[in-house]
């Protein structure tokens, strides 16, 4: 198993933790993974995404061609990133913040009402992890409760006390996929 | 086994330093390798005593880590491009005076200021000698989180055994990205220090005294060859390189670091197709792995090289294939980075396609 995924958005969604977060589960899994963040001007002008791999062999390239998958926060990403998903591949957006859908009938198209269900939890900060919910239930690339076991390993301790909120929404985005 | 973690390049390189014993570390903070400061301001010195300095500019930096490797120290310094150009003189300084330190430079695209994306356009400046002088330095290219830890350890070795600055050649993508990392257990400071060190005057015995300045040329020379018999040995015995389906290999792709990693890739699209392709990637930059090149180039149809730069280590690949078979180019620049789709179209268009 290989997931070349990359997720991208607005600075500020969580696209960058997202995928931080994926690496970590994808370790707690014995799998190799490598997480590659933009860094450029293309930060410094408000959007940002990362390239993550998650793999039961080593990594070879962090540096990839096309995807497996997509998760676009933004309509400027959703249009750099579509030509680059696999035949046969996901893309995943963000209902509110990507209004024109993608063109492709050879890959799947998941929308998630990530910002209204998020508002409902009374905090935005959870759209990356309803999204991640909803990724992994159409990847499967690690298991929701390795990804939980991240959060906890990876974010300080006086943060824990959100993890359970994180939990929730990660649930919620999984309904998302059926 | 040593501890696992998921760590940034940067980040990892300065866990390394401190794990590895190091006295003392100078820099000055430029992006894509800020995070090196940054990880060793919170607690490095408290962990082990080392000296962690910010220095008012990457010349006095380079010219502090002079200072602290003449005092038998394991000292280190890191920077990007444009911080390392201007750590050139020192360089060519400690070399001549024949002093270990370990520098990293995480590279980004120039000339110039440039930008501040992942390179690999300062090969010929650690390789060939960016300072002036016939010196080299052990220059180590690490493609992987992991092996910016483990040159850490490498470079002082080398270092110390030959007396001679070690450059490990990184660039923006492998200092910025996370991968799974095995640290090592943490080593003690030195305590003992070499015969040579300037540690202050014993009364009894004669004065030790470090300096790159000889004013009389037969002196000059004299450790002009010194330092040469040296490279020879370094040349000889410190050569090190990895290679990848090379047994039944018709064609080579090769290239170093980040560059070698996104070869790696297009081989195995590569192979998917059909196509008898290895990989060579050399781990020290210099000394050069001259024989396998040359070796095995003699029963292959060509080489790929890929960089991230105009075609720098090509160079070096065609002396030492020495016209024994096709050796082709490609690379971005400016901080772009070639694609494994555009190295297999490009290998296609050279090699395949009614190619030479």
């Amino acid at each position: 198993m290989t997931e070349e995924a990359i997720f991208a958005g607005f600075g500020g969604q969580g696209v960058l933790s997202m995928g931080m977060m994926l690496a970590y589960a994808g370790m707690i899994e014995n799998k190799e993974v490598c997480w590659m963040p933009s860094y450029g001007p293309e930060m410094r002008g408000g959007t940002a995404n990362c390239t993550i791999i998650v793999s039961d062999k080593p990594v070879s390239s962090p540096i990839v061609s096309t995807y497996d998958s997509v998760v676009a926060l933004n309509q400027p990403s959703l249009e750099k990133f579509e030509s680059k998903v696999k035949p046969g591949g996901v893309i995943i957006i963000e209902k509110s913040t990507v209004p024109v859908l993608p063109t492709r009938t050879d890959i799947t198209t998941y929308v998630v009402n990530g910002n209204e269900e998020a508002l409902k939890l009374k905090n935005l900060k959870v759209l990356n992890m309803i999204i991640l919910g909803a990724f992994l239930a159409a990847r499967k690339t690690v298991s929701p409760e390795n990804l939980v076991k991240a959060l906890y390993k990876a974010l300080p301790e006086r943060h824990h006390k959100l993890i359970p909120l994180n939990e929730e929404a990660i649930r919620i985005g999984m309904n998302f996929i059926k | 086994m040593g501890e696992i973690k998921l760590m940034k390049g940067n980040e990892a390189l300065a866990e390394a330093m401190i794990r590895e014993g190091c006295d003392a570390y100078f820099g000055y903070p430029i992006t894509p390798q800020s995070e090196v400061l940054e990880y060793l301001s919170i607690d490095a010195h408290k962990r082990t005593g080392m000296v962690v300095l910010q220095s008012e500019s990457e010349v006095s930096a380079i010219n502090m880590v002079y200072g602290a490797a003449a005092a038998g120290k394991r000292v280190m310094t890191t920077s990007s491009s444009p911080g390392m150009s201007l750590m050139q003189e020192g360089i060519s300084y400690i070399a001549s005076a024949e002093l270990p330190c370990v520098l990293a430079n995480v590279m980004r695209g120039g000339p110039g200021l440039g930008t501040i994306q992942p390179s690999q356009g300062d090969y010929f400046q650690s390789v060939k000698g960016g300072g002036h002088g016939d010196y080299h330095m052990i220059v180590l290219a690490p493609s992987s989180v992991q092996e910016m830890v483990n040159y850490v350890g490498l470079g002082f070795e080398l270092a110390e055994k030959y007396r001679t600055p070690v450059m490990l050649l990184a660039d923006g993508a492998i200092g910025q990205m996370m991968e799974k990392v095995e640290l090592p257990d943490q080593k003690p400071r030195k305590t003992v220090f070499p015969d040579w060190a300037t540690t202050g005057k014993i009364a009894g015995k004669p004065r030790r005294y470090i300096t790159s300045l000889n004013i009389k040329p037969e002196e000059m020379e004299k450790i002009n060859h010194i330092l040469q018999n040296k490279y020879a040995e370094i040349t000889k015995n410190e050569v090190r390189y990895v290679t990848k389906n090379i047994e039944d290999a018709e064609y080579i792709f090769t290239g170093f670091g980040l560059g070698a990693r996104i070869c790696t890739k297009a081989m195995e699209i590569a192979r998917e197709k059909g196509y008898k392709v290895g990989m060579i990637r050399p781990q020290t930059v210099w000394p050069f792995p001259t024989e396998i090149y040359n070796k095995t180039s003699k029963n292959l149809k060509g080489i790929l090289c890929v960089e991230m730069n105009a075609g720098q280590m090509v160079e070096d690949v065609k002396l030492s294939v020495n016209g024994q078979c096709p050796v082709e180019f490609y690379g971005r620049t400016g901080g772009m980075l070639p694609s494994p789709d555009e190295i297999i179209e490009k290998f296609e268009e050279c090699f395949i396609k009614g190619g030479k």
